[in-house]
C-alpha cells in the first residue's frame, strides 16, 4: 500500500517477502565501520547489502534506481529514544503515524519507551507493540519496564521480555528512585546483555519544577529544576553500574555536570553510554521566552554554559548517541498555563536537520560522526546487529540530503502531534529518503 | 499624557517614564477618592471582568472599587479552584467571556506567566493582579506610590525587602520596578527562601537583617507562610521570628523618618511586630488606601481613558 502526502510517499511493506533490487546511485557512500567515504553506487536485493561498488554489476541494470548524486547515502539512523503513545494514547500518536515521522525523519528503526498506558511491563505487552510494528515504514524495537508499572517497587519479568524481543529496560519518565532497586535491576539484568536505561532524576528536589533553576526561572517566577536533580542521579547510577559490572546507557542528558561525571566514569572504565537530545544541542532556557509551553520537556532547556558542554561531549563521544526523546502531546495539554502544560516535545521528523544544521554544518561533528552517533552507536547498544554496509548486511539506508534548506512547519508533519520546539526554525538538511529492508519506504522527492 | 504599554503584565522592564505616568495619575486619582462623590466617569461604559482563580479578599475588592469609581461595569469571575479540575481550559474560559464583549480583564492566578498566555487568547487588555511566583505589578505601584507621597521622591532611597522572597511576586515586581526608579533594593531572607540567582539580576542580597536595614528607608516586610515550615525552608517559627522579626528595638536604630511597610496580610508576631505594625512609622493603611487610586490609574491608562480625555 502507498500512503502520499504532499511530496512524500511511504511504502506500507511485507518485510518477510524479499525485497525485488534496488540501486542507490552516485551518493557520497558514509560507512565508518568499514572505513567508506566516497562516491560510489549501493546496490540491495533481497532485503540485503550487495555491496558498494564504483560499477553497477550488469545483473542489475534493470533494477529500480534512486538517484543520489549531491547526497549522502549512510547506514539506517536509528532512534533509540521515542515515545509512541501505543497503547493508550493513541490521540497523541500512534505506532503506524510515530513510524512513518520516522521514515520521513530518516530513521529506519525507533526503540519506543514502555511509559505507555498499560506500561511495557510484561512479555504481552512487547509482543503487542512489535506485532503493531510488523508492516510499518520504521522497524520498531520496545523497551521494557525495569519494575512493574513503572512504580519503582517490583522488577518486570525482565528476562521473559527479552525473550519476547525488549532491547533494554527502563522506566524512563522517572527514575527508579530507590536504590536497592535500581541495584536490583542493574545485577538482573547482566544475565541478558541488555543496557538498563536511566532516566536520571531525583524528583524530591525537581519537584514542583518546570524549567531550568537559574536567572532565567527566577525573573519568570517559576519554581525550577535545578541541574543536580539530574547529576545527583547520574553519579548514583554510573556507580552502581561500576560496583555491579552491569551495563547503564543514561537518557537524555542535559546538564555539564551530567557531561562530566560521564566522562570521568567511562575514563576509569565504567560500562556507560549516554545520549543526548537535538534541543538541548540548539536551544536553551531563555529560548522558552514569555512561558512557550512547545520549549518545556524534562529534562529542561538549561544555559548556554550546559548546552557548550552538551555540544563539547557529542563531539569528543563522551555521549554516544543523538536521540529525540520524542513525546507527542496533544494541544490541550501544550496550549495552557506553563506549570499546567506537559513535559515533552516531538522530534523525529527534525533531529537530523537540527544536527546537520547546529553541529556538522558548522564543523562540530564530521559526517562520519554524525553516522556513529545516530547509527552506529545505537545499533550497537540495542544489539540489532545493524549499522553498517558490509556485502550480506541488512539493507536499511538513509540517504542524507546535506544541502537542502527548509523552514520547521509542524503542520506538514507526519507525526500526529504538533508540539515541536523548533517551529519556524530554518535547517538545512533532511533526510531525501528512507529505505527499510530493501525497501523504499520514504522519497521525498517522488 | 499615556503610557507607552497595552497591558500591565509585569514591571520587569517597563520604563521609568511609563511608571512616572502611572504614578502620578494615581496621585490625581487620589484627590478624587478625598472628595464627597468619589466616582468619575471615565470608564463609562466598559465592562471588566475580575477573573480570580486564587483567593484574594483585598487585590479584588480594591481592583473592584476602583472600577466603579470609574464608572466601568465589573463583573467578578471567581474560580477556586484551577482550570484544570475543573475540566475547562483556561483559552476556553476567556474565550467564552471574551464572547460576551467585554473591555479588559483583571487576572489573578497561581501559574506564572497567565496574564501573556491570556494576551495571545484574546484582544482585551490585560492587568496582571498576582501570576504565580512571577509578579503582582499593581501592589508594586502602590508600594511605590505610597513611598513618593510619604518620602517625596523614590530616586536614591534604599528599600530593604525582609521575607520569603523566594515566593514573593511581591518582592519581584518592587525589585524590578524600584531598580528602575533609581532606588537601591536590598533582599533579605534565610537563604532557604533567597533566590541565590537574583544576585546576577543585580539586585543585592543577605541573610542578615541588620545588614539590610541598615541605612534604609524603607522596611517592607513579607508574609511568612506557615507551610514552608513543613517543607524545610526553617526549623520553627520561633527561630524565624528570632531572627527576621522587625520589632521596636530594630525600629529604634533607624532614623525616626523610616516606613514600615507590609503588603498584608500580616501575621502579627512572626514576621512584624504588633507594636510597630500599629506605630507611627507603619503606612500599612495608606498602602491599602493608595492601592485604589493605583489601580484606578491603570485602568484609566491601558482603558483609553488617556487619549479621550
Amino acid at each position: 500500500m502507498v500512503r502520499k502526502r504532499e511530496n512524500a510517499v511511504f511504502l506500507t511493506c511485507d518485510y518477510s517477502r524479499p525485497a525485488p533490487p534496488l540501486v542507490l546511485k552516485g551518493g557520497r557512500v558514509i560507512d565508518p565501520v568499514n572505513d567508506i567515504d566516497r562516491v560510489a553506487h549501493v546496490v540491495c536485493a533481497e532485503g540485503s547489502i550487495v555491496g558498494v561498488v564504483d560499477e553497477v554489476p550488469a545483473r542489475f541494470a534493470d533494477a529500480q534506481t534512486i538517484d543520489a548524486t549531491g547526497k549522502w547515502v549512510v547506514p539506517g539512523l536509528v532512534d533509540m529514544h521515542v515515545h509512541l503513545r501505543e497503547p493508550g494514547r493513541e490521540d497523541k500518536e500512534t505506532i503506524a503515524t510515530g513510524t512513518r515521522a520516522a521514515a520521513a525523519g530518516g530513521f529506519t528503526a525507533v526503540a519506543c519507551m514502555p511509559n505507555t498506558q498499560p506500561a511495557l511491563d510484561e512479555e504481552s505487552k512487547i509482543r503487542y507493540v512489535i506485532q503493531r510494528g510488523e508492516h510499518c515504514p520504521s522497524r520498531i524495537y520496545p523497551v521494557g519496564a525495569i519494575t512493574k508499572g513503572l512504580e519503582g517497587e517490583e522488577l518486570a519479568p525482565i528476562g521473559e521480555m527479552v525473550h519476547a524481543g525488549a532491547r533494554a529496560v527502563t522506566d524512563d519518565g522517572r527514575s527508579v528512585a530507590r536504590t536497592n532497586i535500581m541495584r536490583n535491576a542493574l545485577n538482573y539484568s547482566k544475565s541478558f546483555n541488555i543496557p538498563v536505561i536511566c532516566h536520571c532524576e531525583d524528583t524530591a528536589i525537581s519537584w514542583k519544577g518546570h524549567m531550568n533553576e537559574g536567572v532565567f526561572s527566577t525573573r519568570l517566577g517559576v519554581r525550577g529544576i535545578p541541574t543536580i536533580a539530574e547529576e545527583i542521579v547520574v553519579a548514583r547510577d554510573l556507580l552502581l553500574a561500576e560496583y555491579t559490572g552491569a551495563r547503564i546507557h543514561i537518557a537524555h542528558v542535559s546538564t555539564a555536570g551530567s557531561v562530566r561525571l560521564v566522562r570521568e566514569a567511562k575514563a576509569r572504565g565504567v560500562n556507560v553510554t549516554a545520549e543526548t537530545c537535538p534541543h538541548y544541542i540548539a536551544l536553551i532556557d531563555e529560548d522558552i521566552g514569555m512561558y512557550d509551553t512547545d520549549k518545556k520537556m524534562n529534562p529542561p532547556l538549561r544555559t548556554d554554559r550546559d548546552r557548550a558542554a552538551v555540544i563539547a561531549g557529542v563531539a569528543d563521544n563522551t555521549i554516544d548517541v543523538v536521540a529525540s526523546d520524542h513525546a507527542p502531546h496533544v494541544p490541550e495539554e501544550k496550549d495552557v498555563e506553563f506549570e499546567a502544560a506537559a513535559f515533552g516535545v516531538i522530534g523525529l521528523e527534525t533531529s537530523l536537520g537540527v544536527i546537520l544544521t547546529f553541529m556538522v554544518h558548522r564543523g562540530l561533528l564530521s559526517p562520519q560522526q554524525l553516522v556513529e552517533r545516530m547509527s552506529v552507536a545505537p545499533n550497537r547498544i540495542l544489539g540489532l546487529g545493524r549499522g553498517s554496509l558490509s556485502p550480506g548486511d541488512c539493507a536499511d539506508l538513509t540517504i542524507i540530503d546535506p544541502k537542502a534548506r527548509w523552514t520547521v512547519d509542524a503542520r506538514r508533519f507526519h507525526s500526529k502531534s504538533r508540539n515541536t520546539a523548533f517551529e519556524g526554525m530554518k535547517l538545512q538538511g533532511y533526510a531525501g529518503g528512507t529505505i527499510v529492508g530493501g525497501y523504499a519506504v520514504f522519497n521525498r522527492n517522488v | 499624557m499615556g503610557i507607552s504599554l497595552q497591558h500591565l503584565l509585569g514591571l520587569e522592564g517597563v520604563s521609568r517614564d511609563d511608571i512616572t505616568v502611572m504614578l502620578d495619575t494615581a496621585d490625581s486619582f487620589y484627590e478624587v477618592l478625598q472628595r464627597e462623590i468619589k466616582v468619575v466617569p471615565t470608564l463609562r461604559g466598559k465592562t471588566v471582568v475580575n477573573l480570580f482563580y486564587e483567593d484574594s479578599t483585598r487585590t479584588r475588592i480594591s481592583f473592584e472599587l476602583a472600577e466603579k469609581r470609574l464608572s466601568a461595569s465589573p463583573l467578578n469571575f471567581s474560580v477556586s479552584t484551577s482550570s484544570v479540575s475543573k475540566g475547562e481550559t483556561l483559552r476556553d474560559t476567556i474565550k467564552n467571556i471574551e464572547a460576551m464583549k467585554i473591555d479588559m480583564v483583571v487576572v489573578r492566578h497561581g501559574c506564572a506567566g497567565v496574564p501573556y498566555f491570556l494576551t495571545r487568547c484574546t484582544d482585551a487588555v490585560i492587568v496582571n493582579a498576582g501570576d504565580g511566583l512571577h509578579e503582582h505589578p499593581t501592589q508594586a505601584l502602590l508600594d511605590m506610590m505610597t513611598i513618593r507621597r510619604k518620602l517625596g521622591r523614590l530616586e536614591g532611597l534604599k528599600v530593604a525587602i525582609i521575607g520569603d522572597i523566594f515566593h514573593s511576586r511581591v518582592a519581584r515586581s518592587n525589585a524590578w520596578g524600584m531598580t528602575t526608579m533609581g532606588m537601591k533594593v536590598v533582599l533579605c531572607g534565610p537563604p532557604t527562601l533567597l533566590p541565590q540567582h537574583y544576585e546576577s539580576l543585580g539586585v543585592p542580597m543577605t541573610d542578615n537583617i541588620d545588614e539590610a536595614i541598615d541605612g534604609a528607608d524603607v522596611v517592607m516586610m513579607l508574609r511568612l507562610q506557615r507551610e514552608r515550615q513543613a517543607s524545610g525552608a526553617f526549623p520553627t517559627i520561633r527561630e524565624y521570628r528570632n531572627r527576621y522579626c522587625f520589632d521596636m528595638e530594630k525600629l529604634f536604630s533607624l532614623p525616626e523618618s523610616v516606613l514600615v511597610m507590609h503588603p498584608g496580610p500580616i501575621n502579627r508576631g512572626i514576621e512584624l511586630a504588633s507594636d510597630v505594625a500599629d506605630g507611627n512609622n507603619s503606612v500599612i493603611l495608606q498602602q491599602v488606601t493608595n492601592g485604589v487610586a493605583v489601580r484606578m490609574a491603570v485602568l484609566y491608562l491601558l482603558g483609553g481613558g488617556g487619549e479621550n480625555g
